[in-house]
C-alpha cells in the first residue's frame, strides 16, 4: 500500500514536469500575449518592447522555462500580469484555491446527499413511477447548461429565498486564517462569519452540484440494482436480518465502490463547472481566475493554477483508489 | 392460440433460442422502449426543422427589421406583435425566425464536433488497440494527459489558440476534447478482442493483419463508441454554449446558433430573461433527446440486459 502510494506520487512528479513544459510552450503560442493585453492595441512599439523586456519575454523560450523552473524551486512562480496585476501568482493561488475547494466540496456534498439515497430508492422501486421520474429528472439535469441554471438560481431563487448571489462573503470584519471562509469562522469563533460564508455558498454549490448529482444518482442506481440480484442479499433476507441492516451492511457497502470511483472522476468536471458558476456568481475562485487569466494572457497565474488543478485531480483519484481498501476488505489483504 | 401466445410470438421465441445477433435483439428492445421513442421523436423533429428552417422562418434572421423599436438607453426591445410572435432581439431582428434558423447551426455544431472527435478517437484508439506495444503506451499517455485536464478548460484553451474565433474553431475545440474519450473506449474493446476466439481463428486461417483489424476487430468494437457518439451530440451542443458564454464563441451572429444566442445575452439576463430562456429551452430539449436515445441504446446493447 505504502509502496503503491509512493509509486503513484513519483509518477505525479513526472506528469507535472511534462505538463508544465507543454503548458509553458503552448501558452506562449496563444495569439496576443500579456503585453498586448496590458498596453492595448495602440501602444507604441517602444513601450511594448520595454514591457516585453521587463517581463523577460524577449528571451528564448527554453531559457524562460529554465528560469521559471529555477525560481519555482524556491517557491517563486512569477508575478500576475492580468488577474490581479502585481500580486504573486502563489498568493493568488493561496487566496483563490480554498474558495473553489469549498465550493466543490459543498457541491459534492449536496450531490452525494441527494444522489445516493435517490439512486437507492429508484433501484428498490425499479420500473415504478418514482424510478422513471427520477431517471428522466437526472437526464434533464445533464441537459441543462450549467451557467443558465446558475443565472436562474441567481435571479429567481436568490430573491425568493433572500440568499446572497454575489461573492464569497459580505464585507464583514472577519479574521482570515486558512483562506477557507467557513473554516476560519469556526477557528476564530466568529460564527456569524461562517454563517455568512455558508449563505454565499448555497446557490453556487447547488448550480455546480447538478453535474455530479446526475452521474452519482445513475451510478448508485445501477450499482444497487447489481447488488440486489446477488445471492448474499437473498441469504441475508432469508436468515432474517432486518431491512436496515441489509441495506447498510450488504447492499450499500457493496454498491459504494463504483460510486466512490465516480466521485473521484467528477473532480475534473467540477472544475469545468466552477469556471462557469464562479463567473455567474462573481465568486473569487480558481475558475474565475482562469477565465480572466485566459482573457488577459496571464502566463504565470494560468500555469500555476492549471498545474495545481491537475495535481488535485490526480491526488483525489489516488485517495479514491486508497479508499477502496477501507470500503472493501478483500482489497485490503492484497 | 392456446395460452394467449400468438404465432408471431412463438416464431420470435424460436428465433431467439436459435440465436439472434446482439444488434437485432437490441433493436427489438429499443422499438418497445417508450423512452427511446420519445428521444427519437424529439431528434426527428429537430433534424427536420433544422433542414427546413430557411423556408419555414417567416423573416430573415439577420434582418434588423424592428430596429426602430429598440431603445438602447431605456433597454427596450421589440415586444411580441402580429407577425413576430416572440418579438425581436437586442438588434431588432425577428426572434422567432432566429430561434427556428438557429436549429440548423446547432445541428452543425453537434454533428460536426461529434464526427471530428469520433474520427480522431477512432484513429488513435485503433492505433493503440491494434498495434499495441510502444504505440499503445505513447497514445495512452497522451490520452491520459488530455483526460487529466478538465474538459471545459481544455476546450477553452484550444478555442483561445485561434486569433479569430469562428463557428469552426468552436466545433474544433469541442471536438478535440472528445477525442481521448473515444480513443479510450475503442482501445478498451479492441484489447478485449485481441485474444478472443474469432480473432484467433482468423489469424489461424492466415487472414492479413489489416483485415483482421478492420473487418473483424473494429466492427465488433463499435457499439460503445456509437452509444458515446449519441451522448456526445448532446454534450457538444452544451459545451459550445459554454464557450460562447465565456466569450470564445462565434462572434458573427448573422447566422444564429442556440448556444451563441444563449451565451451572448448574459448581460441582459435579468432584464430580458426570455432572450436566454427560449434558446436554453431548445438546447435542453434537444440535448435531452440525444441523451434519452444514447442511454436507452446503451441499455439495449448491454449483454447483461439481454433476455
Amino acid at each position: 500500500m505504502l509502496r503503491y502510494t509512493i509509486r503513484r506520487l513519483v509518477q505525479l512528479v513526472g506528469v507535472v514536469l511534462v505538463l508544465s513544459m507543454l503548458l509553458f510552450a503552448w501558452l506562449r503560442l496563444l495569439p496576443g500575449g500579456p503585453v498586448s493585453a496590458l498596453l492595448g492595441e495602440r501602444a507604441t512599439p517602444e513601450s511594448r518592447e520595454a514591457l516585453t523586456k521587463q517581463l523577460g519575454l524577449d528571451q528564448p523560450i527554453f531559457v524562460q522555462y529554465f528560469k521559471f523552473l529555477g525560481r519555482a524551486a524556491t517557491g517563486d512562480f512569477g508575478v500576475s500580469t492580468g488577474v490581479q496585476p502585481g500580486d504573486s501568482a502563489l498568493d493568488i493561488f493561496l487566496q483563490r484555491f480554498p474558495a473553489t475547494i469549498e465550493l466543490s466540496f459543498f457541491a459534492i456534498l449536496i450531490a452525494v446527499a441527494v444522489g445516493v439515497p435517490l439512486g437507492y430508492l429508484a433501484a428498490k422501486r425499479r420500473g415504478g413511477w418514482f424510478d422513471n421520474l427520477s431517471v428522466v429528472g437526472s437526464l434533464i439535469g445533464v441537459a441543462v447548461p450549467v451557467f443558465f441554471l446558475a443565472y436562474l438560481l441567481k435571479d429567481v431563487a436568490s430573491s425568493a429565498l433572500g440568499l446572497p448571489s454575489q461573492g464569497r462573503q459580505d464585507a464583514i470584519d472577519a479574521t482570515r486564517v486558512t483562506g477557507f471562509f467557513t473554516l476560519d469562522g469556526v477557528i476564530t469563533g466568529e460564527w456569524d462569519a461562517t454563517f455568512n460564508a455558508l449563505q454565499h455558498l448555497i446557490l453556487p454549490a447547488i448550480a455546480l452540484a447538478t453535474i455530479p448529482f446526475a452521474v452519482i444518482f445513475r451510478i448508485t442506481r445501477a450499482a444497487v440494482l447489481d447488488v440486489l440480484d446477488e445471492d448474499f442479499v437473498r441469504t441475508a433476507e432469508s436468515k432474517g436480518l432486518t431491512a436496515p441492516v441489509i441495506r447498510r451492511r450488504h447492499v450499500l457497502r457493496n454498491a459504494m465502490l463504483p460510486v466512490v470511483t465516480t466521485i473521484g472522476l467528477q473532480t475534473g468536471a467540477l472544475l469545468s463547472g466552477a469556471v462557469l458558476t464562479e463567473k455567474v456568481f462573481s465568486f473569487a475562485g480558481v475558475g474565475q481566475a482562469l477565465a480572466i487569466g485566459f482573457e488577459r494572457r496571464d502566463y504565470p497565474v494560468l500555469l500555476l493554477l492549471i498545474i495545481m488543478a491537475t495535481i488535485v485531480y490526480v491526488v483525489v483519484n489516488l485517495l479514491v483508489d486508497l479508499s477502496y481498501a477501507l470500503i472493501d476488505p478483500r482489497i485490503r489483504t492484497r | 392460440m392456446a395460452l394467449g401466445v400468438t404465432k408471431k410470438e412463438k416464431i420470435d421465441g424460436l428465433a431467439e433460442s436459435a440465436g439472434v445477433s446482439l444488434a437485432a435483439s437490441a433493436w427489438k428492445r429499443l422499438r418497445r422502449s417508450p423512452v427511446f421513442l420519445i428521444g427519437a421523436v424529439i431528434i426527428g423533429i429537430f433534424v427536420v426543422l433544422s433542414l427546413l428552417s430557411p423556408w419555414l422562418a417567416p423573416h430573415n434572421p439577420s434582418d434588423p427589421m424592428l430596429i426602430g423599436q429598440v431603445v438602447k438607453a431605456r433597454n427596450e426591445i421589440p415586444p411580441p406583435q402580429p407577425g413576430h410572435p416572440l418579438g425581436g432581439d437586442l438588434q431588432g431582428r425577428d426572434f422567432f425566425s432566429r430561434l427556428l434558423v438557429g436549429s440548423q447551426q446547432t445541428l452543425v455544431v453537434g454533428v460536426g464536433a461529434t464526427l471530428i472527435g469520433l474520427t480522431g478517437g477512432l484513429i488513435l484508439g485503433t492505433l493503440a488497440g491494434a498495434i499495441g506495444g510502444w504505440v499503445d503506451s505513447v497514445v495512452m499517455r497522451i490520452v491520459d494527459v488530455m483526460l487529466s485536464l478538465p474538459s471545459l478548460l481544455l476546450a477553452f484553451s484550444i478555442a483561445a489558440m485561434f486569433a479569430k474565433p469562428s463557428q469552426f474553431t468552436v466545433i474544433l475545440a469541442v471536438a478535440i476534447v472528445q477525442i481521448p474519450v473515444f480513443a479510450r473506449l475503442l482501445r478498451g474493446s479492441m484489447l478485449a478482442q485481441r485474444h478472443s476466439d474469432h480473432v484467433l481463428a482468423a489469424t489461424a486461417l492466415g487472414v492479413k493483419r489489416g483485415s483482421i483489424v478492420f473487418r473483424h476487430m473494429l466492427p465488433n468494437s463499435l457499439s460503445p463508441v456509437i452509444v458515446q457518439s449519441t451522448l456526445v451530440l448532446a454534450t457538444a451542443i452544451i459545451e459550445a454554449a459554454a464557450l460562447s458564454f465565456l466569450g470564445l464563441g462565434n462572434p458573427d451572429d448573422r447566422i444564429p446558433e442556440w448556444g451563441q444566442m444563449l451565451g451572448d445575452v448574459q448581460n441582459v439576463f435579468d432584464t430580458h430573461p426570455q432572450l436566454a430562456a427560449w434558446p436554453a429551452v431548445c438546447i435542453i430539449i434537444v440535448a435531452l433527446g440525444f441523451t434519452l436515445m444514447g442511454e436507452t441504446l446503451r441499455e439495449a446493447l448491454d449483454p447483461k440486459n439481454r433476455r
